[in-house]
């Protein structure tokens, strides 16, 4: 018995530096959202080792990480799809974004470069409606003067598992073509009138990747790294703007964010460099919390990564929020928990 | 080829020149396509164990470092390795083992012992036979209803559960076999001699199908060391370190499944290295789990 | 116990023994009994939970193929469609190769090569689901992809009968490859049970063949296939049981689309899919998730059907 004790004791002793782990670590849990998990990763893995708190972050998806929250099986629910202000009185919980992403969408079409091709919002709408299904259509031949386009069918490619990202995809798609809305809506998982799925963002990519004429759409992140197809999106103001860095940031500061729980809407967004398709991300913490002191470890957790994680996010292609959205968050944990 | 060739040429086992030279050419033909036939589908058999083994050691060596070892997954672009899915996986597969191997143990020896043709034992074999074959995503669902759901979260615990389940008509099927496998001789000197029948079991039944058993065991823990299914909604999967056994815990096929789908490199290189190593010690323990039965029978 | 007691004629000797005998009895027959109660506590919480669907549906849920989250409508015709689809075609696609194997394993092959071809035939089965996903998807559903597919669309796909079951874009995923993938899957389960049943054939039917100058194959097509018909189909529908619940490889290529899609190189779906891609993205206490778990009902009263047939018509073996 003794020897084992000390056998544990020497093994635990030995792998704790391993995992970089502090003898007075705070736990914190959360659980929900898989589009934001990479970063909250990060953060986590910063934060453990600046400030000592340890988060726990399961991605288990939106409606599970909404569902446990309203359990209060964990200390704080994350959602790609903001609930809105009658839910969130309902269930006690206060919602605020985190960090934001974008899309873009991805295409396989020989002889196309990157950033080449110009699509618009409703000629996306009416390719993952099925009603565009070759690329010299004359709509988008119109809008690509002086690029030979392929007598090709279109193959629209989805993410087949529920998602945050079709959620952020369907959401554009709805904005602009209220014909898509009507038959497809808004959610993680929908139903798509044509195309295929393919699992993850390296299902989708792969599909792209391997079939010509395809089209599809992924994280930022994901088409930076693996030197994807990209294309130009017509906005809000009418230009065609390439998927970069500075669009991105134009689209967060041109969204307005004094709605109930945050719920901006970044998508389609009216400034004239804006990319149109940004969303972000939302982190539910209750406010009649069972637990003060792991409440008030959950608000540290992200007032460190609001203040030191902005760069984290950009090397994982993410998108910070603006400052002040950063302050405003801060006055509504004053007003909420009162510190 | 040349193999393949001194095979079809050869006469069948139980047939002489003069009978042969008998045959008519077409149905000499016939059953030399037929024989190419089957050639060609046994070579297409193999042929696709190799590519899945090739593609498995060709992507996963190329991630594979002494790093998958001693570091727990990490965030994307930090050195991460596959240390608390392989931790988890062997804790919930040696576990779940350890809790459905005596439950199927005894399911086997009452069908073999006991019930060897009653209405009961029938339906339990049936049953333990359905068990066997049922789609391992439901035994997941099934679980989180039961454990999941009322208790309060996913936890390892669940997983344990589903794994178990799965374990017992595996134990059960092995343990039958092999019990009936002993001659009623045996049993009759040993009751002869005066000893009841549960020293009887235990002691010679038992001891003389262990090896049998301790292969369906392997082969149990061989099945549930690679399944996925029954995992995604009970145990759920784990990014920290982790073992306790009340909170959500990381499995290999858990990790690689979310792995294999990410957005990030690194990501998808480990999902490789893990389908390596899950691959690489389901099929050893199989491969042991028949040389140890060859070597006993 | 009466038949332990008979079986027993000095059980009640000693006290002790008899006390003894009685518990590990007990034992054996509540463990018995406790796989039973599993089963059926199955069948009966997966019905419970589901139950809010057909309630919602009614008995149109099983034919209706409709499944839009957005508008809360949910349906499992799709899913019945593509799960039985994938696995018949699978079958299609193994049962001659698995028939092959079991012919070359049992009168062709030399003693010698027996064991080791066996062995790894069956190792396929050890394979883990999630491998075959994988390798179905990294390095199958590209070859579709780019070379199998589009020949076949180029070709068969405009023949006039059969040509729509060969139409669309070439993803390389879709039913076909789910099909092709359980094929493989399934192939080790039904060549070894047709192996194990020929190698059950008396040898002097065989021989009394042979004598009078059968060639191999006729032997196999005039005796041993006549002889073992009954468990061959047994050990095909073992393969059908199996092929319709597999789940993890099956997820990553079968293309999630809820619609029925004429084509076989079309994109579809299968229960089992159906519930590890949606199940994340369900709320517990929605009619999603109960959808999915009465899904899960189906698909039990599907494999059950199919392996109980499988298991009656193998059981026909033993009892020979």
């Amino acid at each position: 018995m003794d020897r084992r004790s000390l056998l544990l004791g020497a093994s635990a002793a030995l792998t704790l530096p391993v995992f970089g782990a502090k003898a007075q670590t705070a736990q914190i849990t959360g659980a929900g959202a898989s589009f934001p998990n990479p970063i909250y990763q990060k953060w986590a893995e910063a934060v453990r080792n600046a400030i000592g708190i340890q988060l726990n972050y399961q991605s288990v998806g939106s409606g599970a990480g909404i569902n446990q929250i309203r359990n209060r099986t964990v200390d704080f629910g994350a959602t790609d799809a903001p609930l809105n202000a009658q839910q969130l009185t309902e269930a006690n919980l206060l919602q605020f974004p985190t960090v934001m992403g974008s899309l873009v969408a991805i295409v396989n079409l020989p002889g196309i470069a990157e950033d080449q091709l110009r699509l618009t919002g409703p000629l996306l709408a009416d390719i993952y409606l099925g009603k565009i299904t070759r690329w010299n259509d004359p709509q988008i031949v119109a809008l690509n003067p002086g690029v030979s386009l392929p007598n090709l069918a279109i193959a629209p490619a989805y993410r087949a598992d529920g998602s945050g990202t079709t959620f952020v995809w369907v959401s554009y798609l709805s904005a602009v073509s209220p014909e898509f809305r009507e038959k497809v809506g808004v959610g993680t998982s929908v139903r798509f009138p044509a195309g295929t799925g393919a699992r993850g963002n390296e299902g989708v990519a792969g599909t792209v990747r391997n079939v010509r004429g395809a089209i599809g759409y992924v994280e930022n992140a994901y088409a930076i790294t693996n030197k994807l197809v990209t294309t130009q999106l017509r906005n809000n103001a009418g230009n065609f703007v390439k998927p970069d860095h500075k669009a991105f940031v134009a689209a967060a500061s041109a969204a307005n964010w004094n709605v109930p729980g945050f719920a901006a809407n970044v998508i389609d967004t009216p400034g004239a460099d804006s990319w149109p398709i940004v969303a972000p991300t939302f982190i539910l913490l209750p406010t009649n919390p069972t637990d003060a002191t792991r409440s008030a470890n959950v608000r540290r957790f992200f007032d460190w990564a609001f203040a030191n994680g902005s760069k984290l996010a950009e090397e994982l292609e993410y998108i910070p929020l603006p400052t002040s959205v950063h302050d405003a968050v801060r006055a509504a944990w004053r007003q909420g928990f009162g510190a | 080829m040349s193999l393949a060739l001194s095979f079809m040429s050869h006469p069948g086992p139980r047939k002489d020149a003069a009978t042969a030279a008998r045959l008519g050419a077409s149905r000499k033909r016939a059953d030399r396509i037929i024989r190419t036939l089957c050639l060609a589908a046994t070579v297409i058999g193999l042929v696709l164990l190799a590519s899945i083994l090739i593609t498995l050691f060709y992507r996963g060596f190329e991630a594979m470092s002494l790093r998958v070892f001693t570091h727990v997954t990490a965030p994307p672009g930090s050195e991460g390795g596959l240390l608390n899915a392989i931790v988890g996986s062997l804790i919930q597969s040696l576990i779940g083992t350890a809790i459905g191997t005596p439950i199927g143990m005894l399911v086997g020896t009452y069908l073999a012992e006991y019930a060897k043709d009653s209405w009961l034992g029938n339906a339990v074999r049936f049953v333990s036979d359905i068990l066997l074959s049922a789609p391992s995503i439901l035994i997941g669902l099934f679980v989180y209803q039961i454990l999941v759901l009322p208790f309060g979260g996913f936890s390892g615990w669940a997983g344990i559960a589903a794994l178990a389940i799965i374990v017992i008509p595996i134990v059960v099927r092995t343990t039958e076999d092999m019990l009936q496998l002993i001659p009623n001789t045996l049993r009759e000197a040993v009751v002869g001699l005066g000893a009841p029948k549960w020293k009887m079991i235990i002691l010679i039944c038992w001891r003389a199908a262990l090896a049998g058993i301790i292969t369906g065991i392997l082969l149990a823990v061989a099945r549930v060391a690679g399944e996925t299914a029954p995992l995604l909604f009970t145990s759920l999967g784990n990014n920290a370190w982790s073992t306790d056994l009340s909170k959500p815990m990381s499995s290999l096929p858990v990790t690689i499944y979310a792995f294999a789908g990410s957005p990030f490199e690194d990501w998808i290189a480990l999902a490789w290295a893990g389908a390596l190593l899950i691959t690489l010690g389901v099929l050893s323990l199989n491969i042991l789990a028949r040389t140890l039965l060859r070597s006993r029978i | 116990m009466p038949s332990a007691s008979a079986t027993l004629p000095h059980a009640t000797r000693r006290r002790s023994s008899s006390f003894g005998d009685k518990v590990f009895a007990l034992a054996c027959q509540a463990a018995g009994l406790f796989v039973l109660i599993l089963l059926g506590a199955l069948i009966i919480e997966l019905f419970i939970a589901g139950l809010p669907a057909f309630r919602a549906f009614g008995i149109p849920f099983v034919t209706s193929t409709d499944w839009d989250p957005v508008k809360e409508l949910f349906g499992a015709g799709v899913s019945i469609y593509g799960t039985i689809v994938t696995a018949i075609l699978a079958i299609f696609l193994a049962v001659p190769l698995a028939f092959g194997i079991a012919f070359f394993l049992t009168e062709l092959a030399p003693p010698w090569m027996r064991r080791p071809v066996g062995t790894a035939v069956e190792l396929l089965a050890a394979v883990p689901s999630i491998i075959y996903g994988m390798w179905g998807f990294f390095v199958i559903a590209p070859a579709f992809a780019q070379h199998v597919q589009p020949r076949i669309i180029d070709t068969v796909g405009e023949l006039p009968l059969i040509g729509f079951l060969f139409q669309g874009p070439p993803f390389g995923t879709g039913l076909f490859t789910a099909a092709f993938i359980l094929a493989i899957m399934v192939l080790p389960f039904i060549a070894a049970t047709m192996r194990d049943v020929f190698e059950q054939v008396p040898p002097v039917y065989k021989e009394s063949a042979y004598g009078l100058g059968a060639t191999t194959w006729e032997v196999m097509k005039g005796v041993v296939i006549p002889y073992t018909r009954i468990s061959v189909v047994g050990g095909i529908m073992l393969g059908l049981g199996r092929a319709l619940g597999e789940t993890m490889a099956v997820t990553f290529v079968i293309g999630n689309a809820n619609r029925i899609s004429t084509s076989l190189f079309g994109p579809g779906n299968t229960i089992a899919s159906l519930i590890a891609l949606e199940f994340g993205e369900s709320e517990t206490g929605s009619l999603k998730l109960a959808s999915l778990l009465a899904l899960g009902f189906i698909l039990f009263v599907l494999s059950f059907a199919v392996l109980a047939t499988s298991r009656y018509l193998l059981r026909s073996r033993l009892k020979v």
